[in-house]
C-alpha cells in the first residue's frame, strides 16, 4: 500500500513535546561547538554494543557503495540525539528491537552475537528477518532522517544527504529553478509561461 | 507599539477566542473602529526570528501546531466503535493560527458554491444545504480580504470565477517547472490552467518583503514576513490601535452565560494553569471547526444542557474533512522543486458538480511539490521502491529534484453523523476532555476521489510524466481544514449561526469561522472564512454602534 506523506504523520506515532525538541537543538548548538572546539563527540544515549549493531544496520539501510551513505552523515549520532530528547520514549522500543536482531545474528553466525562477524549479505539478512516490525519502521525514520534531516540533529554531516538528493538549503533562490521553467527548454521557443 | 493590558475584570467590549485566519481579522476590524479588544490565544507568540527550517520539528512533531501529547485527540469511523488517539486533525495553535503555517492556497469560492442544493438536489445520506447568503454578499469581503493581508494573483484568469470588484493588489506568481508543464498540458487537453491566487508576496507590500523562493511554506513559518498570515498582516494593524490586546498562552476552558442566557465572558487558562475571567460585552469565538465545537459543549449550563448556543442540536455535527489526492509524476530532468512556493497553477475546469457523472462532487487540481527531503525519502516514493538499500537510495537519489505533484481538492459532504463530541474519559494536560473525532467518507466522495485521479493522471501523462504514482480514492489523512459543526443557516431549527456568526440562541455570542461552513466547497478554506469574518466584523460594528449587543 503506498504511503503518502501525510499517511506517514498522521500514522506516526511520534509526537513529541516541543521543550524536548527545544533542549535537542539546545543540545546540538552545544554538540557543534564541541566539534569546533577539535573534541569527540561523545554518545548522549547509546550504549557502545548498541551503537555497533546500529551502525552496520544503518548502514545497510542507506549504504555508501555510490558514495556517502548513512556511515558518513553520522546516522547513527543523529539516533543518539533522538533517544536522548524528543523519542526518549522509543528507547524500549530499541532495547526490544536489538534482542530481535542479536537473535537473528546468532541464527546466521552460531555462538556470536556480533554483527561485526557478520558479511554484508549476512547484514541484510538480518535486516530481512526485522523489516516488517515496528522497531525496523523506527530505525528506518531514524535513519532517513539522520542522513537527510536538519543538521541541528548531529546527523546529515557536512550536508552530504543533502548533497546526494541535490536539494540546497540556500535562503533564497531565482529563477529557473529547474530544467522545464528556464524559457530556453520551452519547445514552443517562445517561454511565455514565465 | 503601544499595545494595552487590560485587566480581567475590565468588562472589555469584545473576547474574541482564537488568534488565528478569523481571529486576527476580527481583532483589526473591532479594535480599528473603536472598540477595546482582548484576543484569548492558546498557542504562544511567536515571531521570524522564532522559525527555521528544521524538517523534523515543523513536520513530523508538531513545532506550529496541536500537540496531541498535551491536546489528545481521538478517533472513530462511527458510533459503533471506541475511539482511538490519534492526531486526526491538526490546526495552527499560536497567534495568527494556520494562517502562518499554510501553504497560502487563497481560492475564493465560486457562485455555485452557496446554493448547491438547488442545484443539485438532496444527496442521500447527507445534509447538502444552500448557505444563507450568496457570493455577491461576501465579494467585497473577498476583496477587502486580499487588500488587508496581501494576495497574489490574476484576475480574470480563472474563468469559473464570479465577478470580481478589483484585480488582486500583488502580480501573480510566476510558473516553476511544475507550473511551466502543467500550464502546457492543461492548455493542450482544453481545459483553463491560471496562476495560483497565493497568500504569498510577489512585491514588497504594507512594510513587508517579497517572496524569496526558499521553499518553506507549508507547515513552516515564513522567516520573510512573505506569507500574508494574520501574525504579519492585521495582528500588527489591531495592536497599533492601542485597543487591542492579544493575550498568548491563554487557553479557554468555559464561555460564561448570566441568567438571561447572555454570555459575560470567557474562562481560561494562564501560562501558569491559573483559571482567569475576562470579562466581556460580547463574546467571538474564532477557534477553528472543531476548537470552537469543544468549547461550546464544554460551555454547557441550565439555561443550555447540550452545549452552549446549542438548542438545535446541531453544534459539532456536518464535520467536513480534508480531502483529495496526491498524486506524483517522475520527470526526465531535474525540476528542482523544492525551490519557491509549492505551488503555482492550478485548473478549476472539474470544480463543479455534475449530476450526469452519477455522483455529487467535484475538485480544482493544482501543480506543486509537497515533500522536504527525509520525508520524500521516507514516503514520497513509488509502492514499488525497496524500503532499504542501494536501490531504496538511488531512487530517493534520483527522484527527489524529477518529482512533480499534483493535489486535488474535493468535495467532502456534510453528513450528520460525523461529529465533533467530548471524549467521555480522555482528558487533556489541562484536565479538560479531549476532542472525539466520529467521521467516515460519503460514498460520493469516495467516488468523486475514483472520478479525479483520472483526470490528474491524464495531466500528469500530458505533462510527460515517466512513470506515475501517489493517493488511491478513500484514504485516510489527518484533516487540516476543519469545517462544518456549527453551520450557518436561516432556520434555528436547522443551523447554529446566522450568515454573520450570530449564535441564533445567544444574542451576544458569535462564532466565526470554518465551523460556520454549510458545504465544504473545494477546500481551500481560508479565503472564505476571512471574508466571512471581515463580513461578521462590519456587521457586529453597525450593530454596536446602533447599542444592538
Amino acid at each position: 500500500m503506498p504511503i503518502s506523506r501525510r499517511d506517514w504523520i498522521f500514522g506516526s506515532v511520534r509526537l513529541a513535546l516541543l521543550p524536548q525538541v527545544l533542549r535537542a537543538q539546545d543540545h546540538a548548538r552545544k554538540a557543534a561547538k564541541a566539534i569546533s572546539n577539535g573534541h569527540a563527540i561523545p554518545f548522549e544515549y547509546l550504549e557502545p554494543e548498541a551503537a555497533r549493531t546500529l551502525v552496520a544496520l544503518a548502514a545497510e539501510i542507506i549504504p555508501s557503495d555510490d558514495g556517502p551513505g548513512a556511515t558518513e552523515a553520522g546516522a547513527l549520532y543523529f539516533i543518539d540525539r533522538a533517544l536522548a530528547t524528543f523519542d526518549s520514549d522509543k528507547r524500549e522500543l530499541y532495547r526490544s528491537g536489538l534482542k530481535e536482531v542479536g537473535a537473528a545474528i546468532s541464527r546466521l553466525s552460531p555462538g556470536s552475537a556480533d554483527v561485526e562477524g557478520l558479511s554484508r549479505e549476512q547484514r541484510r539478512e538480518v535486516i530481512r528477518a526485522v523489516q516488517s516490525t515496528e522497531f525496523f519502521a523506527v530505525l528506518r525514520e531514524h535513519v532517513v532522517l539522520g542522513f537527510l534531516g536538519d543538521l541541528e540533529y548531529r546527523g546529515n554531516q557536512g550536508k552530504v544527504g543533502w548533497r546526494y538528493i541535490g536539494f540546497d538549503d540556500q535562503m533564497a533562490f531565482t529563477q529557473p529553478f529547474g530544467y522545464y521553467d528556464n524559457p530556453e527548454n520551452d519547445p514552443d521557443g517562445k517561454g511565455e509561461t514565465r | 507599539m503601544t499595545t494595552p493590558a487590560f485587566r480581567p475584570t475590565d468588562e472589555v467590549d469584545f473576547v474574541v477566542i482564537g488568534a488565528g485566519a478569523a481571529g486576527g481579522v476580527m481583532a483589526k476590524e473591532l479594535s480599528i473602529a473603536g472598540f477595546r479588544v482582548v484576543v484569548l490565544e492558546q498557542g504562544p507568540y511567536l515571531r521570524q526570528s522564532d522559525y527555521s527550517h528544521d524538517e523534523l520539528k515543523y513536520t513530523i512533531l508538531p513545532g506550529l501546531t496541536n500537540d496531541p501529547k498535551t491536546q489528545p485527540v481521538t478517533y472513530r469511523k462511527s458510533e459503533k466503535e471506541s475511539a482511538k488517539p490519534i492526531k486526526a486533525i491538526e490546526y495552527g495553535r499560536q497567534v495568527g493560527g494556520g494562517s502562518v503555517h499554510f501553504t497560502g492556497n487563497y481560492w475564493r469560492f465560486h457562485e455555485a458554491d452557496f446554493h448547491e442544493q438547488t442545484l443539485f438536489g438532496d444527496v442521500a445520506g447527507a445534509a447538502l444545504a444552500d448557505w444563507p447568503l450568496e457570493y455577491k454578499d461576501l465579494e467585497p469581503f473577498y476583496t477587502k480580504a486580499e487588500y488587508d493581508l496581501g494576495i497574489s494573483g490574476l484576475a480574470g484568469a480563472n474563468p469559473f470565477e464570479g465577478p470580481r470588484s478589483k484585480p488582486y493588489p500583488l502580480p501573480p506568481i510566476p510558473a516553476k517547472s511544475s507550473g511551466v508543464l502543467f500550464e502546457r498540458a492543461a492548455k493542450k487537453l482544453g481545459l483553463h490552467p491560471f496562476p495560483a491566487p497565493l497568500a504569498i508576496l510577489t512585491r514588497p507590500y504594507q512594510g513587508r518583503s517579497a517572496c524569496v523562493n526558499c521553499g518553506f511554506c507549508e507547515s513552516f513559518g515564513c522567516e520573510m514576513r512573505a506569507k500574508s498570515s494574520t501574525l504579519v498582516s492585521v495582528i500588527p494593524m489591531a495592536e497599533a490601535t492601542g485597543r487591542c490586546e492579544i493575550r498568548p498562552t491563554s487557553y479557554v476552558r468555559r464561555i460564561k452565560v448570566d441568567d438571561h442566557g447572555k454570555v459575560t465572558g470567557a474562562v481560561y487558562f494562564d501560562r501558569n494553569r491559573k483559571e482567569i475571567f475576562q470579562r466581556a460585552k460580547v463574546v467571538v469565538v474564532c477557534a477553528n471547526g472543531v476548537e470552537s465545537t469543544k468549547l461550546l459543549l464544554m460551555s454547557s449550563s441550565n439555561l443550555f444542557p447540550h452545549g452552549l448556543a446549542n438548542t438545535s442540536g446541531l453544534v459539532g455535527k456536518h464535520l467536513m474533512w480534508d480531502l483529495g489526492l496526491l498524486l506524483e509524476g517522475l520527470f526526465e530532468h531535474p525540476a528542482n522543486e523544492f525551490k519557491g512556493v509549492q505551488v503555482t497553477r492550478v485548473i478549476h475546469d472539474y470544480y463543479a458538480a455534475d449530476a450526469k457523472r452519477g455522483f455529487y462532487g467535484g475538485a480544482g487540481i493544482d501543480a506543486r511539490f509537497d515533500y522536504y527531503p527525509a520525508g520524500f525519502a521516507l514516503s514520497g516514493l513509488p509502492p514499488d521502491t525497496p524500503r532499504w538499500g542501494l536501490e531504496f537510495k538511488k531512487t530517493f537519489g534520483h527522484y527527489f529534484t524529477r518529482t512533480i505533484s499534483l493535489l486535488s481538492h474535493a468535495t467532502s459532504l456534510p453528513v450528520e453523523s460525523n461529529t465533533v463530541t467530548l471524549d467521555p474519559t480522555a482528558t487533556d494536560a489541562w484536565g479538560l476532555p479531549a476532542v472525539r473525532i466520529t467521521y467516515s467518507q460519503h460514498p460520493d466522495d469516495v467516488a468523486t476521489q475514483a472520478w479525479i485521479r483520472q483526470r490528474q493522471m491524464e495531466i500528469l501523462e500530458a505533462m510527460g510524466a515517466k512513470k506515475t504514482w501517489g493517493d488511491q480514492p478513500g484514504g485516510f489523512y489527518t484533516s487540516r481544514h476543519l469545517m462544518g459543526t456549527c453551520r450557518m443557516g436561516k432556520d434555528p431549527a436547522k443551523s447554529v449561526v446566522d450568515s454573520y456568526g450570530r449564535a441564533h440562541d445567544v444574542a451576544n455570542l458569535f462564532i466565526v469561522d470554518g465551523s460556520n461552513f454549510v458545504t465544504s466547497a473545494r477546500q481551500q478554506p481560508t479565503a472564505t472564512i476571512q471574508a466571512l469574518a471581515y463580513r461578521a466584523a462590519d456587521n457586529m460594528v453597525r450593530m454596536a454602534r446602533r447599542g444592538e449587543l
